[in-house]
């Protein structure tokens, strides 16, 4: 018997069935939205900038998605990151105590982002110099940096960890035309890191590593430098979040400032077609994860479901997602639909 | 003669390769039989079928006259057929008790008896002469140790074969010479045993015959004395003795400034001190037996493995070997094993060509895309390197044509000395004339070419000099006329 139309095929380039699954998630959770609230995708100008959901997806999406695109690096060498949320907290304290202290703003900027690159530093010192696993290698500095970030904090008593400053609070909440600033720091941040990668060849490097460490090595890649400045980038990563997070509430926070980012950012790389087991960056990818992540939280919130739903939800949608990226689940469909015309 | 095991006209074909044809083996009771060949050659498949890995397409097996069907190692050791595989495969972390006693515990009152496993585990191994401790974890023990182990797993009360896979491996001579007596004990209670090693001073030191395989087939079996190393070696290298020499060019010396010195290069346990020179436009091959040392010695060089003695020296300049410093004064190497230390699956054929070359220049000297996309298809054209394309990972590419690509690697990346380590392994027979002839032509462009090859017709090819190695050391150089395949094999053999 033949079948009355043959079986859906994608033969697209090869490039494109990473960036499709998460498109087509996001396009899922948007049809939603659509249907249980018509309004959802309206954009006003208000007060001389964008205004709606759109945009507040995108607004609150950014320090994940920065974290995330350090993420990715790390995840390209087959490595991990936990620390990212406590280096956050670290920077975040950083920032306030240089304040605190009479800095210039621009300075404190300054000192708060070396700390990020110090935690890196840190980090790469025990993954590729001492050759810890990277999971337990971070897990030293997530479980201590919040507590490094309260010991900051002490420093001016920390009796009132709250500041004022229009250099960052605009960096973080402002906008510049019609556009948050913060979104375009974003954008920046991630064009200057793929240049960073791809436009030398230590985007190459990288991967090479992350595929195998032993042929990179006989190949002439120093592997170990490599790996520690896969590091000190989702370090340095990580703080330009921790300053746009900590200006937004204009306090430090360590308890729990980007509590969770390390796992949001974890998983906006693996939604975005990177695999744990190393050899590939995708940047773009992992941008489009943090967005999609967001994009669910904001939908469940926007829907009037009650917000104890809010975690259970968005883990089975990330569930979904993961198994629409799985060759096994799509190859399981396949037969099932092809078993069934038969 | 009564064989205790026995295999007749057994034949497996996996996809592409015919692992065993038409092979015949048998063992009898207190008869220690040596299995030899090169890699490739069938030993592994036929240690398979022995114990229950795999399943003969053809061929039958007998245990003391019975046919027998093994569908598992399982039942292979419930038949009484143990085996000590090359790599230990026990669980370092676990005492030695729960090693031994994994899969047949003792229960009591179905709860584990440990009392009993370890008075069990005492027994088996006081049986080999060991007395340890066996509440401790069996990874503090020396190898030596945890190969005994292994041996004493795989003696049950009813084993009557055992099969020991390069047991002396990772062994030092004392450690070896015990466990060969530890074999003859064995024997002399009556157990029919298989022996591999490459080890040919061992295997004559204990079988009481040997059987040979090339190629899947059966080429020799006899007693040691009918099988000398002298005829031993060309039955496994396999060469018809009047097969076709390379036309030479008479008198084809190379002097002048050596391009590469290599003096007293060694490894404490790997390799002993060897000196090497290669010239501009020279090609030098490197020759012995499976675990002579050919690739240690082409690591030690390129620096791969890093070097305990000597010095190297490259046009003129010495310097601390290492695979960056190597590139970096154009040395480049191919390395035996692609898949560990080759190939980078998950990149594209372009980026795996492209990365020796690149980490030469540097990480901020990119090369373009459009550089790379060159030197790629320039690669897949020279090399016939079947894809349909340049953007393919390198992992979904067959095994030659993976091989090709870790050596257009290498020859991109501009070197001065190319060193080649089984260059042809894999590789199709109409690939391998072309890379014959590509390493000449490469010669004959003033590199000094480097190969390590167990292929006796290839390394007499290509090469002006060959030198030979056996049991990690050199033990002779050949030129000009003296470069034939029996000179070569009376090298590798002689005492």
């Amino acid at each position: 018997m033949k079948s009355f139309s043959p079986p859906l095929k994608i033969s697209t380039p090869r490039a494109a069935p990473r960036l499709l699954w998460p498109l087509v998630a996001l396009a899922l959770i948007f049809a939603v939205d659509g249907i249980i609230s018509p309004h959802f995708f309206a954009i006003r100008i208000v007060e001389g900038r964008l205004f709606g959901n759109l945009v507040d997806i995108v607004y609150r999406a950014t320090p994940i998605a920065i974290v995330a695109l350090g993420m990715a690096i790390v995840i390209g060498t087959k490595g991990i990151d936990l620390s990212v949320g406590a280096i956050i907290a670290i920077v975040g304290a950083t920032l306030d105590w240089r304040i605190h202290m009479g800095d210039p703003h621009l300075l404190a900027l300054a000192i708060a982002l070396a700390a990020g690159v110090a935690c890196g530093l840190w980090n790469g010192l025990l993954v590729a110099v001492l050759d810890i696993q990277p999971i337990i290698a971070t897990l030293i500095l997530m479980v201590s940096g919040r507590g490094v970030g309260l010991m900051i904090n002490l420093i001016y008593g920390g009796s009132d960890p709250s500041f004022e400053s229009p250099l960052l609070q605009g960096l973080s909440t402002g906008h510049i035309g019609l556009i948050p600033t913060r979104i375009l720091v974003g954008i920046g941040l991630w064009i200057a890191l793929w240049a960073l990668v791809r436009r030398t060849a230590l985007g190459l490097f990288l991967e090479a590593v992350g595929a195998n460490p032993k042929a990179a090595e006989l190949a002439g890649v120093e592997a170990r430098a490599i790996k520690w400045a896969a590091y000190v980038i989702s370090g340095f990563m990580a703080a330009a979040a921790g300053v746009i997070l900590t200006a937004d509430t204009h306090t430090s926070d360590p308890v729990s400032i980007g509590l969770y980012s390390e796992l949001d950012a974890i998983l906006a790389v693996v939604i975005g077609g990177g695999s744990l087991n190393g050899g590939r960056i995708y940047l773009l990818g992992a941008v489009l994860g943090a967005v999609v992540i967001q994009a669910l939280t904001t939908s469940i919130l926007t829907s009037g479901l009650p917000p104890e739903y809010n975690l259970v939800v968005k883990a089975g949608v990330v569930l979904v997602v993961l198994l629409l990226q799985s060759a096994r689940t799509r190859a399981a469909v396949a037969r099932l639909a092809t078993g069934r015309k038969r | 003669m009564t064989a205790r095991i026995e295999i007749v006209a057994a034949a497996k074909t996996y996809p592409g390769v015919r692992a065993l044809d038409d092979v015949d083996f048998h063992v009898a009771a207190g008869e220690v039989h040596a299995l030899l060949g090169e890699n490739g050659a069938g030993k592994s498949t036929l240690i398979k079928i022995m114990t229950g890995a795999a399943t003969a397409d053809a061929g039958e097996l007998r245990l003391d006259g019975r046919p027998m069907r093994f569908a598992s190692p399982a039942d292979a050791r419930a038949a009484g057929v143990g085996a000590v595989y090359q790599e230990v495969n026990l669980v370092p972390t676990l005492t030695v008790t729960e090693n031994l006693a994994l899969g047949r515990l003792p229960r009591r009152f179905g709860l584990v008896d440990w009392r009993a496993a370890r008075v069990q585990a005492r027994l088996r191994l006081r049986k080999l002469g060991v007395e340890i401790d066996v509440e401790r974890p069996l990874g503090v023990y020396s190898i030596a140790i945890q190969q005994l182990v292994a041996i004493a797993r795989a003696l049950d009360e009813d084993t009557s074969v055992l099969v020991l896979d390069e047991p002396t491996a990772s062994l030092d001579a004392a450690e070896t010479a015990r466990l060969l007596d530890i074999v003859r004990e064995l024997k002399g209670q009556g157990l029919a045993i298989v022996f591999i090693s490459h080890f040919l001073d061992q295997v004559y030191a204990i079988a009481d015959r040997l059987t040979v395989l090339r190629n899947g087939r059966r080429v020799g079996v006899g007693t040691p004395q009918e099988i000398p190393p002298a005829k031993l070696v060309p039955l496994m290298l396999g060469r018809e003795l009047e097969a076709v020499e390379r036309a030479r060019a008479a008198g084809q010396t190379h002097t002048g400034e050596p391009i590469l010195v290599a003096q007293g290069l060694g490894k404490t346990r790997v390799m002993a001190p060897f000196d090497l020179t290669l010239h501009p436009g020279e090609a030098v091959g490197l020759s012995g037996l499976l675990g002579a040392g050919r690739t240690e010695s082409a690591k030690l060089i390129f620096g791969a493995l890093r070097a305990d003695s000597g010095s190297l020296k490259i046009a003129g300049e010495k310097i601390n070997p290492s695979p960056r410093a190597s590139l970096a004064r154009g040395i480049a190497f191919c390395p035996e094993d692609r898949k560990a230390e080759g190939i980078f699956a998950e990149l594209s054929i372009r980026e795996n060509i492209a990365i020796a070359l690149q980490s030469k220049r540097g990480w901020l000297k990119a090369l373009s895309r459009a550089e790379q996309d060159r030197l790629a298809s320039e690669m897949i054209e020279a090399l016939g390197i079947a894809t349909p394309d340049a953007e393919k990972p390198v992992g979904q590419l067959s095994g030659g044509n993976q091989q090709k690509a870790v050596l257009a690697r290498a020859l991109v990346s501009d070197p001065r000395v190319l060193i080649l380590d089984e260059p042809t392994r894999g590789i199709d027979v109409g690939a391998h004339a072309e890379i014959v002839a590509l390493i000449r032509r490469l010669a004959g462009q003033g590199l000094a070419v480097l190969v390590a090859s167990s292929e006796l017709e290839e390394l007499i090819a290509v090469s002006d000099r060959v030198a030979v190695l056996r049991d990690r050391a050199f033990v002779g150089e050949l030129s000009g006329a003296d470069i034939n395949q029996q000179t070569i094999m009376r090298t590798i053999a002689a005492p």
